[in-house]
């Protein structure tokens, strides 16, 4: 059947069972708008085109599945940079689409163009322009295919406007067409073998676990692993909810802002067992110095993450579930008493702490959270100090119940990211925890969230700060605080109201403690406004 | 340690500036570059010369395998291989010189591609040492403008760095 390309592109999006995509028009890109009139395709309409890229990047977290969003040439692809470079480092899989003026005009600065696939370039796994109507459903299947497998991340593809009304027959290919892209999911058996017995050998490990547990779904296999072998876990922000919180190996998040005792671990161990992560700076600190007395094993499906930083022993390329389906059966079951000792002391000489008063701190609101949500909600942040205070007091039992930029720690992702995660999953409790500064970047998404009816539950710990920066102020620039406090803050409660959404403030414990059920439980969405203390300090802060 | 990299590369659009890009984003260095078509319509060889540790060897070829549009790395530093580059230099050259400069080109067995009132143009193929030889011999007469095309190379006898049976793309 003939059809025009942008029709073709949203049947294509039909076959690749996408139900919904976030975007905002412009001229460029309106032959697929005028597409979507007639499909039953659900679209986003959202107030910002950062808020479609990091609501499809929370959709897609929350869910698992491809992440779509559409904009138009020139500023509406240049809005979307940020979510972009967001989904490259945290490795969420994005199809992005954006208008192109008309293949005429590409490469004379004709009005609103940009050149796009360069832009992205450093920031997507793979981009296209197509300029040939002919390719266009092709590159259509290698793209959600390049996005969803290996290490998944975000491809753009480039639309210029004629080329999306030229005519062409839909025949949407059953594979992908890719001369050299082959991600390997099976270990080498030999390593895996020589990982098996340095882990049966060894009296101190520690599993030192990221997101690649959590997109290849091996959380189970880790909670196989970590039980068989009586090691600690302890994640990357990134890997924050693969293992329950709950759990008596699991140690919390390690790194500059980790818990004391889960970095004292990764010191102390004889083995470090690293899966699905990348040795991050924050994590690592100086590479020197970490993890100073151990092997370490790495499995991650990316080859070029194995060695990057870090020296590794026992390298194995593959999909980690996989691997650790192969790895299981050789290992012993053993229980290292001494060592879970020595964890167990660790914990109680330093353990997470802070001082309640009679003021409102932001870890209380955090555990209240916890209590009152048992670690079963969805959490969505924002960056700051706000996000760190989520990491380390709300224990996340659901795997992928964190949404979060955690590698390019992007500020304005939490709203429009939770907007995307709760009509991914339109049964969850979704919570954003965000800041007074982040809240104010895209929280123009509110109208969004009111428009789509959805029941989000936000948390802004007020402290009319950047308080991440002014803390860094503090410990490094001797106090010298500049551009980090705010003197006007919107008075949130009214803003909200002008949403048509209840909002609250609250200053002390009681109060929250008071209020809390009643705000979780309303069926619709609501803002509270927490003044926190603002002189309150993410801590540890290690390295 | 300068290390010789074979990649063989779909030939799309973009994607020299991807190679390109991937070399200055991660502050590899390059030494030279040369890129043109191969045997199969559809695939582009580069020659890239890279200098850098093993460390940096090892990245630079996981970072460009990477690539979607990068179908084989090969490095063949270690290999037997035959290397060659092409050089074209422009040097003073006035009446009473010419015969010495045409004796230069005799030895280095170089050709002459262009004679102007006071200039000689020529062409000289071969590996690096010799296209080094060549320049300085040339040096002392006034190279006036010098062109090269950066290293391509083959490995000996019957051993290959391309692929078998490269799809004929139907992107
Ligand atoms: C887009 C962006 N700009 C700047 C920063 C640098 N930055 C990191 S945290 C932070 C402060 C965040 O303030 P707020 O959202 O109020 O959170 P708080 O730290 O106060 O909890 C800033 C400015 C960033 N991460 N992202
Ligand atoms: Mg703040």
């Amino acid at each position: 059947m003939e059809v025009i390309a942008a029709q073709a592109l949203i049947q294509a999006l039909e076959q690749e069972n996408v139900s919904i995509v976030f975007g905002y028009p412009g001229g460029s890109i309106l032959p697929v708008y005028d597409a979507l009139v007639s499909s039953a395709l659900k679209h986003v309409l959202v107030r910002h085109e950062q808020g479609a890229v990091f609501a499809a990047n929370g959709y897609a977290r929350a869910t698992g599945r491809v992440g779509v969003c559409i904009a138009t040439s020139g500023p509406g692809a240049t809005n979307l940079v940020t979510g972009i470079a967001d989904a490259y480092m945290d490795s969420v899989p994005l199809v992005i689409f954006t208008g192109q003026v008309p293949t005429t005009q590409v490469g004379t600065d004709a009005f609103q163009e940009v050149d796009i696939t360069g832009i992205t370039a450093p920031i997507t796994k793979h981009n296209y322009l197509v300029k040939d109507h002919r390719k266009l459903l092709q590159t259509i299947k290698n793209a959600f295919y390049i996005a969803a497998t290996g290490r998944p991340g975000p491809v753009l593809i480039d639309l210029p406007q004629d080329m999306l009304k030229t005519k062409i027959s839909f025949r949407y290919p059953k594979s992908a067409s890719l001369q050299s892209y082959k991600p390997v999911l099976e270990g080498h058996f030999g390593k895996i073998n020589e990982a098996a017995r340095l882990i049966n050998k060894s009296r101190r490990p520690v599993i030192y676990a990221g997101g690649g547990i959590l997109i290849s779904q091996a959380c189970e296999e880790l909670k196989q692993l970590a039980e068989v072998i009586s090691a600690p876990v302890t994640n990357t922000f990134r890997g924050l909810s693969c293992f329950s919180g709950k759990h008596p190996l699991f140690l919390g998040m390690l790194g500059l802002h980790g818990t004391r005792y889960a970095n004292l671990a990764v010191n102390e161990c004889d083995l470090l067992i690293a899966l699905g992560v990348r040795f991050d700076d924050r994590v690592t600190g100086k590479v020197a110095t970490f993890a100073p007395e151990a092997k370490i094993i790495h499995v991650d499906i990316d080859p070029a993450e194995i060695g990057k930083n870090v020296r590794i022993q026992v390298p194995i390329v593959g999909d980690v579930k996989v691997v650790l389906q192969a790895l299981l059966p050789l290992l012993k079951k053993t229980d290292r008493a001494a060592w879970l000792q020595r964890i167990e002391e660790l914990k109680s000489l330093y353990p997470l702490f802070y001082h309640q008063e009679n003021v409102l701190k932001p870890q209380f609101v955090l555990e209240e959270l916890y209590r009152l949500t048992d670690g079963e909600a969805l959490i969505a942040t924002d960056v700051g100090q706000h996000q760190m205070w989520t990491a380390q007091y709300y224990r996340f039992k659901k795997p992928g119940a964190i949404i979060s930029s955690g590698g390019l720690g992007a500020m304005g992702f939490g709203l429009p990211a939770a907007i995307g995660a709760q009509l991914g999953l339109p049964e969850e409790k979704v919570i954003l925890v965000t800041g007074d500064g982040s809240f104010q970047m895209t929280m123009s998404e509110l109208a969004t969230m009111v428009e789509q009816k959805l029941p989000l539950k936000i948390f802004i710990l007020n402290n009319q700060s950047l308080g991440m920066v002014r803390q860094l102020q503090e410990f490094y620039y001797d106090k010298r605080y500049f551009g980090v406090n705010f003197e006007f803050v919107p008075d949130f409660v009214i803003l909200a109201k002008a949403y048509g959404i209840p909002g609250y403030n609250v200053s002390t414990p009681d109060e929250l403690t008071r209020r809390l059920p009643d705000i979780l439980n309303t069926p619709g969405p609501v803002l509270v406004n927490c003044l926190i203390d603002p002189r309150e300090n993410v801590l540890p802060m290690a390295l | 340690m300068r290390h010789t990299l074979t990649v063989l590369v779909a030939n799309s659009p973009g994607v020299l500036y991807r190679v390109v890009g991937l070399f200055s984003r991660r502050g590899f260095n390059i030494d030279s570059l040369a890129v043109g078509q191969t045997e199969n319509v559809n695939v582009s060889r580069m020659t890239i010369v890279v200098e850098g540790d093993a460390l940096v060897l090892e990245q630079v070829t996981k970072q460009l395998r990477k690539l979607i549009d990068v179908i084989k790395v090969s490095n063949i530093t270690a290999e037997e291989f035959v290397a060659r580059e092409l050089v074209l230099a422009k040097v003073t050259a006035n009446p009473t010189q010419r015969g010495e400069i045409m004796q230069i080109a005799d030895i280095f067995r170089a050709r002459i591609v262009d004679l102007g009132r006071r200039t000689l143009t020529l062409e000289c193929t071969g590996d690096e040492a010799k296209i080094k030889a060549f320049e300085e011999s040339l040096r002392p007469y006034g190279i006036k403008e010098l062109v090269r095309t950066g290293k391509i190379a083959l490995l000996r006898g019957s051993k290959y760095t391309n692929v078998n049976n490269i799809k004929e793309e139907a992107m």
